[in-house]
């Protein structure tokens, strides 16, 4: 077992535990730039939706994950993120300008459902998010004369000064923005202001009792959350071309809730392994499906089907995800002959006055 | 005015059945405080039952509806002992995204055994109307209406009169307690479960004539219907039938009135903004309060 | 310093708290005993304003502070504790500390996205502030520690710590013996003294122990439905009829 020594306060600060995973990281950043060199465009385009849908896994991990206000909602601000930025190219708007005032505009769209969920909690507030993602849906589909509706919206290429990406410059834009959008976040989370949703996650009324503003906090979150997902919507944008309302149904934003929660609730790594998962299943099915007897092979719902009874079966053996298998692993070969089942015993509450926070 | 008497009825025959759903949400959320998504799946699930039965098997309409109630009371405790007996203690948000994972399920093996094309069944009132003066009264919406109001008379002369009802109520009043003088709580959740999703079952089989089924109805039928759970309180049985009547007639009524003159279709987004208006207005619902912790 | 004068509080046509006024002295540890039901948690949670007070007003160093939003409370200078612990169950003990440090930030959301130097400085400063007070109830051996996985009367201590880390002019204490062991209990009332005459805390507690009453307190309130019965000493207090007939029932 390696021990971590804290000599001093600079250490506990610190982003990276010690070298060792400071070195992880770099390794694994040098691998993911190189990629590209090894591999074809289906994997390269494959990665990155791995990184958008992380980006947009990142916004819903701070609001879900560390401030614990649930959104059965968040493909409503992929949507807007999205439309905003493909209709504001179309105006001749440079990417520089549309898409930051598409951040904007998700992030005040936030702040407005978290203003109109001041007064609920859990599953109420998941019921508003999702009232609010099926009003923005329904919009998007019906004003097809902003929004093209459901023939699509097409999407001007990616740009700078002039300069068309191809694929791979896009592949390495999106790991740039992913990698600021997780240094962005760890800083968030290591500070008061993370500090501050972590409180409000775990409970609301300590949280008040030490001077934390619940209202302000909890708007804070949707408002980074939701421009974390606008950028990851503008994005996809870009990756998918052409725009579609069905694209950001109700059944996006449980999948970014599934990704959130396959990967692991209240940990950064979990967002990417989250992305990992949700990205490579459809193609693992399409693997899996050439080995079955055709009778089960070429049946349609095998997708949606494996999405429902993988949540399940995480939700009920490891609630914490694929980041908690990973620590509980971790910490088993590192303390081997000496590890406990208890330590990572799960904590439950069955009195109704437990459950309100 | 006829076109106004007709709205009414399909306005409150449609009530009717996301009331019936809506009822199922509040039952199990009562027993066991957990949010059940795949109530609306569970509904769909029901009426495939139910038309396999009739088209498939060719067995007479009466015997297909109660061996069909019955799965389904059957599935409900499955699901129950299977998967959600687990997640007692759990967060609330993880017993929803469980709920959500059913849903999930459910409608992918519905669209592998049943296909996604509509279907529908031809009952004994199927194509028949009532005259009544000018007005035509299509009898699947009597129908609908004079079910639910069976079924909810029933229902409150189960949770009034007799020992197990009693017994329910206690246990969603305090489970400790409940369990305490005797009552089994297991026993209480599972047919609590069982009845929810017989309910279900009975409101997919009135929905059969009015729309058909297809994989994906009860989805969207579900959230309305939690939308009639919560205008109602979700903590009270003719709350939820209320919120669901509610949410109906909207529905019904914005489609003829305000369709027409807007241009576009208000109707679909209606429900969910009254469901918007009343959490933030109301967030407790019309007929209940809310919990705050105790320190 | 503190007083509170005329307070009242009904949930549904139950008078929780009824018309109760007390002052605290600076410097003084104050406590406030009854049965069960007597309405002393809801006093706490009015003065902390997690209720709206109905009749009545709370005023502290010369402030009405009776309509003070809840989490200004801290800021005014008042921290507590709670009965049955409010802590961030999935976080280590010198991260629930260091929320204590929240109120007195110097940086917003922009500088912590960037973790600027300045924000660094603010974290390692905010360590240091702590030292103090692990020091005094000597939790560096759980520093990094989740609290998840500490027992029961560690955790007390966390919660204390974090209120005394809001660097209070008053300290409320709900119930701090309840679910600690006799000897718990024991070190508990050498640290409400040292908390006490070492820092200068005033402390308003809210506790049924008699013994640790009687071992801390400078002057006892007995409430009972809600009412005031009783105002003195611990001994005093202790032999008083009202409190006899109270107790054990008339």
């Amino acid at each position: 077992m390696r021990f971590v020594l804290k000599t001093n306060y600079h250490r506990d600060v610190d982003l990276f535990r010690d070298k060792f995973q400071f070195c992880w990281f770099a390794v694994l950043l040098v691998f993911v730039l190189s990629l590209p060199m090894f591999t074809g465009t289906y994997v390269e385009s494959q990665l990155t939706l791995v990184f958008l849908w992380s980006i947009a896994g990142a916004g819903l991990m701070i609001l879900v994950g560390y401030t614990g206000l649930i959104s059965l909602g968040h493909a409503a601000f992929l949507s807007v993120g999205a439309y905003t930025h493909a209709i504001l190219l179309d105006l001749g708007v440079p990417p520089f300008v549309s898409i930051p005032s598409a951040m904007l505009l998700c992030s005040v769209l936030g702040v407005v459902v978290s203003i109109a969920a001041l007064r609920m909690t859990g599953i109420y507030l998941a019921i508003a998010t999702l009232a609010f993602a099926m009003i923005v849906e329904k919009v998007v589909k019906n004003w097809s004369s902003v929004t093209g509706g459901n023939a699509g919206f097409k999407v001007a290429p990616p740009e700078i000064f002039g300069w068309e990406l191809n694929s791979t410059a896009y592949y390495y834009l999106c790991l740039l923005v992913l990698t600021l959008v997780m240094l962005g976040v760890s800083n968030l989370l290591r500070a008061p202001t993370g500090r501050a949703f972590i409180a409000v996650r775990d409970s609301e009324i300590s949280a008040q009792a030490t001077g934390i503003n619940l209202v302000k906090t909890k708007a804070l979150a949707f408002a980074v959350s939701a421009a974390l997902a606008g950028l990851a919507g503008t994005l996809l944008a870009y990756q998918w071309h052409y725009l579609f309302p069905d694209s950001f149904s109700m059944i996006t934003s449980i999948k970014l809730l599934m990704l959130v929660i396959i990967g692991g609730l209240g940990s950064m790594s979990g967002v990417i392994f989250g992305a990992i998962f949700m990205t490579l299943l459809p193609d693992g099915i399409a693997t899996v499906r050439e080995w079955l007897p055709d009778s089960i092979g070429n049946l349609p719902g095998l997708e949606p089907f494996s999405f429902g009874l993988i949540l399940i079966l995480f939700l009920i053996f490891e609630p914490r995800g694929i980041s908690g298998r990973w620590q509980k692993i971790r910490l088993f070969f590192s303390q081997f002959p000496l590890y406990r089942n208890r330590t990572f015993r799960r904590q439950k509450s069955f009195l109704r006055t437990e459950r309100v926070h | 005015m006829e076109t106004f008497f007709q709205l009414l009825l399909s306005g409150i025959a449609q009530g009717c059945v996301y009331g019936l759903v809506a009822i199922g949400f509040v039952l199990i959320y009562k027993a066991t405080e957990m949010v059940n998504f795949a109530q609306g799946d569970i509904m769909m699930l029901g009426a495939f039952i139910t038309i396999t039965l009739i088209n498939h098997l060719h067995w007479n309409y009466f015997l297909a509806v109660v061996i069909a109630i019955g799965v389904m009371g059957l599935f409900g405790l499955a699901l129950e002992r299977l998967l959600l007996r687990r997640m007692i203690g759990e967060s609330p948000f993880a017993v929803l995204m469980v709920t959500i994972g059913i849903g999930f399920v459910m409608r992918s093996v519905a669209g592998m055994i049943w296909g996604h094309n509509p279907r529908s069944i031809v009952t004994p009132y199927t194509d028949q109307s009532f005259q009544f003066g000018a007005v035509v009264l299509p009898i699947a919406d009597v129908v609908v209406i004079v079910a639910t109001v069976v079924l909810c008379s029933l229902t409150f002369l189960f949770f009034r009169y007799t020992r197990f009802g009693i017994a329910m109520q206690a246990t969603s009043q305090n489970q400790l307690a409940a369990n305490y003088v005797g009552i089994s709580v297991k026993r209480v959740v599972a047919a609590s479960w069982a009845l929810a999703a017989a309910i279900a079952t009975i409101a997919g089989i009135l929905l059969l004539p009015l729309k058909s089924a297809y994989p994906e109805v009860g989805l969207i039928l579900g959230i309305k219907a939690f939308a009639a759970a919560i205008v109602g309180g979700f903590g009270s049985l003719p709350g939820a039938m209320i919120g669901g009547l509610v949410i109906g007639l909207a529905e019904v009524f914005t489609k003829f009135w305000v369709d027409a003159e807007v241009g576009f279709s208000v109707s679909e987004t209606s429900v969910y903004i009254l469901l918007l208006i009343m959490l933030i207005v109301r967030p407790s619902g019309l007929f209940a309060s809310l919990q705050k912790k105790k320190v | 310093m503190f007083e509170v004068s005329g307070l009242s509080k009904h949930f549904g046509g139950v008078a929780a708290v009824d018309d109760v006024s007390f002052s605290v002295n600076e410097g003084e540890t104050f406590s406030i005993m009854g049965p069960n039901g007597a309405g002393k948690t809801t006093v706490l949670n009015l003065i902390s304003r997690f209720y709206d007070v109905d009749e009545g007003t709370v005023q502290f160093g010369g402030q009405d502070i009776t309509r003070v939003r809840p989490h200004d409370i801290a800021r005014v200078g008042i921290a507590r504790t709670f009965q049955n612990i409010e802590l961030f169950e999935r976080e280590t003990v010198l991260q629930n500390l260091l929320i204590a440090q929240y109120i007195h930030r110097q940086t917003n959301i922009f500088f912590d996205v960037l973790f600027l130097p300045r924000v660094r400085r603010q974290e390692v400063a905010s360590r240091k502030v702590l030292e103090d007070i692990i020091d005094l109830l000597h939790l560096q051996r759980y520093r990094e520690q989740y609290i998840h996985a500490l027992p029961f009367g560690v955790r007390k201590l966390v919660e204390l710590a974090r209120a005394l880390c809001l660097k209070p002019k008053l300290l409320l204490l709900d119930e701090p013996s309840s679910g600690l062991n006799p000897e718990e209990t024991e070190d508990l009332s050498f640290w409400i003294e040292d908390i006490n005459k070492e820092l200068g805390i005033t402390i308003l507690m809210v506790e049924h122990d008699m013994n640790l009453i009687g071992q801390v307190s400078d002057r006892v309130l007995v409430l009972a439905s809600g009412r005031c019965i009783a105002l003195g000493t611990p001994t005093e207090v202790k032999d008083h009829p009202d409190v006899i007939a109270a107790y054990l029932g008339t």
